[in-house]
């Protein structure tokens, strides 16, 4: 383990101190894992209330320039240029094999692309971005920047009172905020499956909003051990563990983030790093070998990442990579890569945890139901 | 009666030929919320070291030693069924396993209580 006196430390570094954080190394900074309230309580007062994430560690960075989206698209196989003013989009950078180098957010604020990308990846995607289109747009980093995310059914509750007008956005748009004369951007989206929001705003005002929050009756601190449980019960894909560089967004059942505009016989079909093979296993020209599930057992025994899957006849057919045993699912869920054959929802499967075969069965994702604001 | 310490944060209490063990309140807090727990079966004969058990939480999996030889005489089936048990009441209602010792004189190289905490706290 990293000694945590050489990590990078958030804005809220003194803060999540003094909360009583249990803090971790993650993607080189020194992170909460978790409160003393524990990671149970915390995931729970989520789901039930409004829980305040620390999420500073990931990477914030603009692309500004008449050709921004013109050229961001050609990085991405989503449509970026149809994007909606102040509306926001999951996208993924991909390499020249169609492997998926990260997954992201980006929003369309009208004189810039505002992106987020995950905090372990962020080095390598700047230099990415910059190397392939920094000759057409701008590309501004704002690593220094803070970000919050705001999750649960109250969290609207909660922010409308600090910031007004944050109740009119709905899910996947964004806006700009002034408060205590510093200028926040918020989205309403997030990482949970629940309501909410992300909010980025300056290092030097990151503390003093947070307290603002936490000082609202329906917030609670949450860790980074409640935000992967939350995410995994929302069925989203943790990158480095459920997507990496040797998955392809098919493999990864990511199809979805593919709009009609950038598919075989769309306007603008193909133009991205990896098209020929991407747009081919999307078609079915190419048959992919594995597929992205979510997986439920049907005994209360957790099926953790690594995990081998085998057949109900016993031959090895994939591996978990993610698994826990679901707080608000009540039974232990995982994503999981299977051959396409046993990929169908109610398909029966056997994870082998410790030499035992625990039977699972494919399940629909998420495992616990979204509840986002569409308006 | 005496009780014991690992290096691996069980504590294994001594009643004659028997006995009890368990995860310390240092090790229940480390793991947090204990989700799942796999417990050795009844009759089966391990060496000390041997893995006998898993204590889950959500977010991770430890393995449960034996912290000395011996056969499993009784598991803790009420830990079975409420895990939480080794959060609320370790060194209690959180016991894991009973074991018929085979080598007592193992139990001479464990952890008293005051050196455990002197260990735990450098952990």
């Amino acid at each position: 383990m990293a000694d945590l006196n050489e990590l990078l430390q958030t804005p809220l570094h003194a803060l999540h101190l003094e909360l009583g954080a249990r803090m971790v190394p993650f993607a080189g900074y020194a992170m909460p894992v978790q409160y003393p309230a524990g990671l149970m309580a915390e995931h729970h007062h989520t789901r039930n209330a409004a829980g305040l994430f620390d999420v500073s560690h990931m990477g914030q960075l603009r692309l500004s320039g008449p050709e921004a989206a013109t050229a961001f698209e050609s990085l991405m196989p989503v449509d970026v240029i149809g994007l909606g003013l102040n509306r926001q989009r999951y996208g993924l950078l991909l390499n020249e094999e169609g492997g998926i180098i990260d997954d992201l957010m980006f929003v369309n604020r009208g004189s810039d692309l505002f992106v987020i990308v995950n905090g372990a990846c962020k080095h390598g995607d700047l230099t990415h971005i910059q190397a392939r289109i920094g000759g057409r747009c701008t590309v501004t980093p704002q690593f220094d920047r803070g970000l919050l995310a705001l999750q649960g059914p109250q969290a609207v509750r909660a922010l409308q009172r600090l910031l007004p007008g944050a109740e009119s956005l709905v899910f996947m748009t964004g806006r700009a905020f002034e408060w205590e004369g510093a200028g926040l951007y918020v989205t309403r989206s997030g990482y949970t499956g629940e309501d909410g929001f992300e909010i980025s705003l300056p290092a030097a005002s990151t503390e003093a909003f947070a307290r603002a929050l936490l000082a609202q009756p329906e917030v609670k601190p949450v860790g980074l051990g409640a935000r992967n449980s939350l995410r995994l019960e929302a069925g989203l894909c943790l990158y480095g563990n459920d997507i990496d560089t040797s998955t392809t967004p098919v493999e990864a059942s990511l199809g979805w983030a593919i709009q009609k505009v950038r598919r075989t016989g769309g306007e603008r079909a193909g133009g991205f790093p990896g098209a020929a093979r991407v747009l081919a296993q999307l078609d079915g020209s190419e048959p992919v070998t594995r597929k992205r599930v979510g997986l439920v057992a049907l005994e209360r025994v957790p099926v953790r990442e690594h995990t081998e899957l085998r057949s109900t006849d016993g031959q090895s057919i994939g591996e978990v990579t993610s698994g826990l045993l679901g707080p608000t699912a009540g039974k232990p869920v995982a994503l999981a890569y299977v051959t396409p054959a046993h990929a169908t929802v109610g398909t029966r499967v056997n994870a082998i945890v410790r030499g035992k075969a625990v039977p699972m069965e494919v399940s629909a994702t998420p495992f616990v139901p979204n509840r986002y604001v569409r308006g | 009666m005496t009780t014991k310490y690992t290096e691996d944060h069980e504590w294994i209490r001594v009643e004659g030929d028997t006995a009890t063990v368990g995860i310390t309140a240092h090790a229940q807090d480390a793991l947090g919320d204990v989700v799942f727990v796999d417990l050795p079966e009844v009759g089966k004969t391990y060496a000390q070291k041997d893995v006998a058990g898993v204590v889950e939480s959500v977010k991770a999996a430890a393995d449960v030693y034996m912290p000395v030889s011996g056969e499993i005489t009784e598991v803790n089936e009420a830990l079975r069924d409420d895990p939480s048990l080794a959060n609320s009441d370790p060194l209690g209602a959180g016991w894991f396993f009973k074991v018929k010792l085979s080598e007592p004189a193992q139990l001479d190289a464990l952890l008293d209580a005051s050196a455990y905490d002197d260990f735990a706290k450098n952990a």
